[in-house]
């Protein structure tokens, strides 16, 4: 029940494989970017060589010199297929490629990869950074690929010694030949290891789990020190010479269009001003200082065009008249029995021999990534016509794709730099009028210079594709021992991506409704369905997508059913997994944390009253489960503390999973406590952290994290730890207020009285 | 007008009004330190003048006088801010690390002026945002420094 990774077929992660990828295209590419650096050994900046024919008929992930580069002092340059935002994925990779080579992790330099079809590592077919797929889609790659680096290393090795390949082994960073007692160093072997043919995949020997030196060790992260001394570079600190700024004013409403801008001479000459343009609903000013730019345009009046009713049917147009208000009320009537997602057993006779029922309906809010770096892109034309290209993304050949659409050149033309990204949690896919390179590239044409455009807080959060709301009618049956029996969940919802790729009528989005199903709980009658309501905002993936909201309505009313039933919910969770050993233990080893369930409410040392619930999920291939401890004081929720445990099966780095883990429990405390994006007459009330707070150190709960390993297929990391803290959270606050929670921000909620 | 800034004094041309955290990422070419918001929020963009944090993003650059200003650049030429940075390193503290020079910056501030502080004065000192969630690990890591964390160990485990 818990295994519904997002499939390749899953409309929602294109699969961006590039269909006209040549492999001369992508070896000069590869070239261009190791240009800059030193390239001593692989790499493929030299004449065409036996690795580069042999990775002709490669598999994405096995051409060796595409992902590795090594330098003579023995460091080991990886181009990795996945973006590093904050979730640990080149230590990951490090320690992977690095376990297989005989190569400590902390001798890598890890950089994401340009765009090429080499890089197509999760499920050997797409290149995305996100679904929490990186680590579990790609590890065996990726071992394969350390262990024919590291063969090729002992076939340089055996010929510079006259030895045969049998006779050598190695040890962390070199080749040893034990008869002689001699030894080179892999940066000594450089140079040689390019001529040797790459192993094909099927070929290596992987090594013994038990003999693993750095996989499933807590091996420091790659990059802390760059991140503790400013010296990380994000899209937003990149530059080249020649380079003006950029700063745009969009439209309060998506889909209107610049018409006249009645004080453009005024603003042609304030200070620094360069030019004013009009772009596809927004305008812009370049000046060569950021500022500049940003003052003059904010100083535009511009006059916002509604647009045709033709163009309208083709966008997402935000109407003049929409607001949240009203939204959540459509949402909450939608009527209709769905379109189904999930059944078992016989719903109507669950009903028919109920003692009791409960309903319930619960709802959700919009929510923003509030990634802390906004976006921005720097685009540079070359005199060849091809394209430099610097931006957040988590998918750097579909992006490749639409840049070359919007820059009217060929893909093999443009270059994407993805650097580092300043969070992301779902920002930085390709959403239409979210992202902005089609600004970039529009400016860097018309100025002929390169451009660097920088989105403003006001400006990311004017165009920030936003999670979804839902309302969702619940229904459960309990027989006359209090046990459910049946639960019928139908959610009003638009997912991610049936708004991204069109909705088709006959089927329900599954990462609308995921949450609600691939629940694991032994109720004999269920069912869950959709009903589509289409949204005028643009819509997101965001940390954990549907399970971000999904598990805080079905675990919250879990809890309404134990209580209907005089049940104690940590109990009824346990009763309703029995025989199901990893969930149980799971669920067993979070009480364990908190030293033992108790569900209060109870008296604290610090003489607040305080009170826990308990929540669990199944996201992204992993299980989770979480309580959490609040009081209320002031009529405001103080979450004191959360036990977050995650079972992901088999792990890489428990460090980087409990930092995981941390952040995500913060994340979700902030969405369940603070966070909602309201609109009033079609645009947002709240365009910068002071009116879109997102939680801070002061309100921050104590996060106990723990990380099992049941032996489980691997599962997903990132987002997993966060769905099962909302409802724990609501469902501890019920205990203390004797009213139930169904909605959220909690915040919104009159607990003066509790 | 003249700047002194990482113990150097420079010329700047920008413009008074311009905030000094643009002074320093575009006219002085110094990227570490962050744009985030805008409004003095987030505290990414935090620097130190004459030692003591401040929000570098409404910070016109003709306000800042003859202060010092410090950035994350040269906060390991500082004592305090030296031992920020590595225990920085050593907890592992930046997830993404887009905030954690402001971070790094606030900290130092705050072990200047205060180097035994307590579970209160770091919270209240320590209001930059984090979106990766690592409040904990700062605080701990903090405490750590100020070797004040005996009776908060061990809760990841």
């Amino acid at each position: 029940m818990n295994d519904h990774d997002p499939k390749i077929s899953d409309p929602g992660y294109p699969t961006g494989a590039p269909e006209n990828v040549s492999r001369r295209r992508f070896l000069l590419a590869s070239a261009g970017i190791t240009a800059g650096s030193l390239v001593l050994g692989f790499g493929l900046s030299v004449a065409p060589n036996k690795a580069a024919a042999a990775a002709q008929k490669m598999p994405p992930g096995a051409n060796v010199p595409a992902f590795l580069e090594l330098r003579k002092d023995g460091k080991v340059r990886l181009l990795s297929p996945f973006n590093e935002g904050g979730q640990g994925v080149f230590t990951a990779m490090a320690q992977i490629v690095g376990e297989e080579m005989d190569v400590a992790p902390d001798s890598f330099i890890v950089e994401n990869a340009p765009a090429g079809s080499d890089y197509l590592v999760v499920y050997g077919k797409m290149r995305i950074t996100g679904g929490s797929m990186s680590v579990r889609t790609s590890y065996d790659t990726m071992r394969k690929l350390g262990a024919a680096a590291r063969q090729m290393m002992l076939e340089a090795a055996a010929k510079k010694l006259d030895a045969p390949v049998s006779d050598l082994s190695t040890e962390p960073g070199k080749v040893v030949h034990k008869a002689s007692g001699k030894s080179l160093g892999y940066g000594e072997l450089a140079g040689d290891a390019l001529d040797q043919e790459v192993p094909s995949p099927d070929s290596v020997t992987l090594k013994d789990p038990k003999d693993f030196k750095w996989i499933g060790e807590p091996v420091k992260r790659v990059d802390v020190y760059e991140k503790s001394t400013g010296k990380a570079i994000y899209a937003m600190d990149a530059k080249v010479d020649g380079m003006l700024h950029a700063a745009v004013q969009h439209a309060p409403r998506l889909g209107l269009k610049p018409g006249d801008i009645s004080n453009l001479d005024e603003v042609k000459g304030m200070a620094g001003v360069m030019s004013v343009h009009k772009l596809d609903g927004a305008v812009a000013v370049v000046a060569e200082r950021f500022w500049d730019a940003k003052t003059a345009v904010e100083a535009a009046k511009v006059d916002w065009q509604e647009p045709s009713e033709d163009e309208k049917s083709k966008i997402r147009y935000m109407p003049a008249d929409f607001s949240t208000e009203e939204f959540a009320k459509q949402l909450a009537n939608t009527k209709g029995d769905g379109t189904e997602a999930e059944s078992e057993g016989d719903i109507a006779s669950g009903f028919d021999g109920a003692a009791k029922t409960v309903d319930a309906t619960y709802q959700s809010q919009y929510l923003h990534h509030a990634q802390i770096e906004p976006a921005s892109t720097l685009a540079r034309f070359n005199e060849d016509g091809s394209l430099d290209i610097w931006l957040p993304n988590q998918a750097p050949e579909q992006f490749q794709a639409q840049i070359a659409d919007a820059a009217g050149i060929k893909p093999e033309q443009v270059k994407v730099n993805s650097p580092m990204l300043g969070g992301f949690f779902g920002r930085h896919f390709l959403y239409p009028a979210a992202n902005p390179f089609p600004q970039a590239v529009q400016l860097a044409k018309e100025v002929g210079k390169p451009i660097k455009v920088i989105w403003t807080r006001e400006q990311e959060f004017l165009r920030d594709p936003l999670r979804p709301m839902a309302a969702v009618r619940f229904r459960g049956a309990l027989d006359d021992q209090g046990m459910p029996v049946a639960l019928e969940a139908i959610s009003a919802c638009e997912g991610p991506t049936e708004a991204l790729n069109g909705h088709n009528p006959d089927k329900v989005d599954a990462m609308a409704v995921e949450g609600l199903t691939g629940k694991s709980y032994a109720i004999p009658n269920r069912r869950i369905a959709q009903n589509y309501v289409e949204n005028p905002t643009s819509l997101a993936y965001w940390r954990s997508v549907g399970h971000s909201m999904n598990d805080f309505f079905y675990e919250a009313f879990l809890d309404e059913m134990a209580d209907a039933g005089g049940q104690d919910p940590y109990e009824l969770r346990m009763k309703l997994l029995e025989g199901n050993e990893r969930l149980t233990n799971l669920l067993k080893a979070v009480g364990d944390l908190s030293g033992g369930w108790k569900r209060g409410p109870f008296d604290a040392e610090d003489g607040t009253r305080r009170a826990r619930g308990v929540a669990m999920a199944s996201p992204f291939g992993s299980e989770a489960a979480a309580i959490a401890e609040v009081s209320i004081q002031d009529g405001q929720i103080v979450v004191h503390d959360i036990w977050d445990v995650l079972d992901p099966g088999s792990i890489v780095n428990p460090a980087i999973i409990k930092a995981q883990i941390m952040g995500a429990a913060t994340l979700g405390t902030s969405e369940a406590l603070i966070e909602e994006v309201a609109y009033k007459n079609g645009e947002p009330t709240a365009r910068n952290f002071d009116y879109y707070p997102i939680l801070g150190g002061a309100r921050a709960p104590r996060i106990h994290a723990k990380v099992i390993e049941s032996g489980a297929k691997m599962g997903g990391v990132g987002e997993p730890p966060l769905p099962a803290v909302p409802p724990a959270i609501a469902n501890a606050v019920s205990v203390l207020t004797g009213q139930r929670v169904r909605s959220m921000p909690m915040d919104k909620l009159d607990l003066k009285k509790g | 007008m003249k700047l002194k800034i990482n113990g150097k004094s420079v010329d700047v041309q920008s413009g008074p009004d311009t905030p000094l955290l643009w002074v320093i990422r575009d006219e002085l070419g110094m990227t570490g330190t962050k744009f985030g918001c805008g409004i003095a929020q987030c505290g990414a963009c935090s620097v130190l003048l004459d030692g003591t944090v401040q929000r570098s993003c409404v910070l016109p650059v003709s306000a800042v006088g003859d202060s010092e200003v410090t950035t994350i650049e040269e906060i390991e030429n500082d004592p305090v801010g030296k031992r920020v940075v590595e225990a920085w390193v050593d907890k592992e503290v930046p997830q993404c690390g887009y905030c954690q020079s402001g971070q790094v910056m606030a900290a130092t501030s705050l072990l200047k002026s205060n180097d035994k502080p307590t579970e209160d004065d770091i919270t209240a000192a320590m209001t930059n945002l984090c979106r990766c969630g690592t409040y904990n690990a700062i605080n701990d890591t903090i405490a750590s420094i100020a070797g004040t964390d005996a009776a908060k160990a061990g809760d990841a485990q």
